[in-house]
């Protein structure tokens, strides 16, 4: 046994950064500008200094989304840890870390309520939870709110933060990918809009699906987006890459994503795009708090 | 010869090796019996260590340099083969192959990776990492079909999509799930067989079809075996046991419901014997190609969007008692 070994730690979820800490001041990671919790929260959790967009839990994220209460789905589903997986730790016992860390039962959160008076059907991915990875809970969770979203005629938000497909399912996490494409390919038929939101990571197996499925896909500044990960990009070329690869800036310039919005104006964005493509015509436009979902609206007026 | 064999077919090359010298000697009648029997003892060994491969053994016969790709199959399955070049759009990638031909009578069009065998074809091929126009390409192709009304055969043999840094410029993400989201909606039959190595969303890409077969010794996964251990173990030397934990194999597959057949393969994998690998996926196909050409679209589109819906099902479970679902104060 060598003395100086070095530790070897497995992935975990990174400390969530985004979670309002006990102190009263949180550090900009970019600028390192001491920010008050509070001005941070209400700036939802931007940097007022450098526009640094700090990462938001699910549940932040939809409070930052919706105009007021919602209605959660599945919240309930778990994985049952399908393939027994067990590398440097049981996959288990990742996964009840996770749900004790995030208080999620996997890692997204789906859901219906009101954007800008329109009802919707929202899903956001949460990175605390095992690197918001998309296993077969990611992947029926998905599916149900885009199914519940045609029957009820309602348009399709996804929140994207996660680095793809989750390695302890193996296989059955790569065909959720089929899976909630399958979905979104009905909602696309039915004409009902799709908005992607990506936002810092977006990679793997939910770029290579969802993420870039929307009618419009937004991104927030700076999130890195990208199918390879840079490092396996850095061993193919055997060369570093450049500054900016990958991120929101670079993709909108090759013509991959539609817009990058900064996260204090991404709800306007969102109001504005939801209502070219049509959501919310059959509904009243101060939106009353009707909790039911809009009759179908098949032939507007 | 025994340069082909993995190191796990020792046993067979010592035999191989003593039949090549046997066969140099001068032949008697004696001679030729004993070679005889050293081979069906050799052809027994190698279905005995067939029988029970571990998943890393399967990779390496997946990945084997000699194992029959879609070209391969192409010329044996099929006639009237043209090759269909280009995406129309920036370039033609030479790891995915295009083409329209006959199979059976019927004219089809086929899809598959091209890993390439010798150096030189390895590169042309890029190694079977294909880049985003490749997968254009194959859904170029794949709505032209649907046009004429004319089944797709699938080939999947890919190590994963390409992952340079023109790829992402291209946006090989958004070339991936566009297929997947089209493929999921072709009107016509859809027959995916993976052939060698399905690569993650390299292979799916091209991979959705209203029957999924895989070759025996096949794998299909959603990270390879050796970036899963770099990432979970901090050691890509535990790819075997990463191998293992993935459950990547044709018979894990099956019994995960993510395939809807199993290919048998001729003894000592399908490298071995072309001709009766080809006969093998050529049953498996026209059998699931006559049942999937007897639906009427909308119950063939529903079977397919159903067969995936269900992916994943036994993993579920409920760990909720808390609350059912109460509105959540903002």
């Amino acid at each position: 046994m060598a003395w100086f070994k070095k530790v070897r730690k497995p992935i975990e979820p990174p400390p969530d950064k985004s979670r309002v800490p006990e102190g009263l001041w949180v550090k900009c990671p970019a600028c390192g500008q001491a920010i008050y919790n509070k001005d941070l929260a209400a700036s939802l959790n931007v940097c007022a200094k450098c526009g640094h967009h700090l990462r938001l839990s699910a549940t932040e994220r939809l409070r930052t989304l919706f105009d007021g209460e919602w209605v959660e789905h599945d919240s309930g589903l778990a994985s049952t840890d399908p393939l027994q997986f067990t590398d440097t730790k049981p996959y288990r016992t990742r996964l009840d870390a996770s749900i004790i860390a995030t208080g999620l039962k996997d890692a997204v959160i789906t859901a219906t309520g009101r954007i800008g008076g329109v009802e919707c059907a929202v899903a956001a991915m949460e990175y605390g939870f095992i690197g918001g990875s998309m296993g077969v809970v990611v992947g029926e969770k998905i599916t149900r709110v885009i199914e519940r979203a045609i029957a009820a005629r309602i348009p399709v938000v996804i929140v994207s933060c996660s680095g793809g497909a989750r390695m302890m399912e193996g296989t059955l996490s790569l065909m959720q990918m089929a899976k909630i494409s399958a979905a979104l390919a009905r909602l696309d038929r039915a004409r009902l809009p799709y908005i992607s939101i990506l936002t810092d990571p977006t990679t793997g197996g939910v770029t290579a699906s969802f993420a870039m499925l929307g009618d419009v896909n937004i991104a927030e500044p700076r999130a890195l987006i990208g199918f390879a990960g840079p490092r396996v990009i850095e061993q193919t070329i055997r060369q570093k890459l450049p500054e900016g690869f990958q991120r929101s800036e670079f993709l909108v310039e090759h013509g991959m994503l539609d817009l990058v919005v900064d996260r204090r104006e991404l709800k306007d964005v969102l109001v504005r795009v939801l209502r070219f493509g049509g959501a919310g015509l059959a509904a009243p436009e101060p939106a009353p708090a009707v909790a039911e979902p809009q009759p179908p609206s098949e032939a507007p007026a | 010869m025994p340069a082909d064999l993995l190191e796990f077919e020792e046993p067979v090359g010592v035999l191989l090796k003593e039949i090549e010298a046997l066969s140099m000697l001068p032949r008697t009648p004696e001679r030729e019996r004993s070679i005889e029997t050293l081979r069906s003892r050799a052809d027994e060994i190698r279905t005995e260590i067939f029988a029970n491969l571990t998943a890393w053994q399967r990779v390496l016969v997946a990945r084997h340099p000699n194992r029959p790709n879609t070209l391969d199959y192409v010329e044996r399955l099929f006639t009237g083969w043209d090759e269909l070049h280009g995406d129309r759009r920036f370039a033609d990638d030479h790891a995915i192959v295009c083409g329209t031909a006959e199979y059976r009578g019927r004219p089809v069009a086929i899809v598959g990776h091209q890993k390439g065998r010798d150096t030189k074809q390895k590169i042309f091929r890029n190694f079977g990492y294909a880049r985003p126009e490749g997968y254009r390409k194959a859904l170029r192709v794949m709505q032209m079909a649907q046009k004429f009304g004319r089944p797709i055969l699938v080939f999947i043999d890919t190590p994963a999509a390409y992952p340079g840094v023109e790829s992402e410029e291209r946006g090989v993400a958004e070339a991936i799930a566009f297929n997947l989201r089209e493929m999921m909606m072709l009107e016509v039959p859809i027959i995916v067989t993976v052939c060698g190595e399905g690569g993650s969303g390299g292979a799916l890409g091209i991979a959705i079809g209203d029957r999924v077969l895989m070759q025996e010794f096949s794998v299909y996964s959603v990270i390879p075996p050796e970036g899963c251990a770099a990432i979970l173990w901090r050691d890509s030397n535990r790819k075997v046991e990463a191998a293992e934990a993935l459950r990547i194999t044709a018979p894990d597959l099956m019994a995960l419901g993510l395939i809807d057949g199993i290919v048998p393969e001729p003894s000592g994998g399908a490298h071995n014997d072309y001709d009766t690998a080809s006969a093998l996926v050529d049953q498996a196909i026209s059998a699931s190609l006559d049942e999937v050409s007897a639906l009427s679209v909308p119950e063939r589109l529903d079977a397919r969007y159903e067969k995936f819906r269900r992916m994943g099902e036994e993993g579920l479970g409920f760990m909720d008692l808390d609350k059912p679902e109460p509105p959540q104060a903002p």
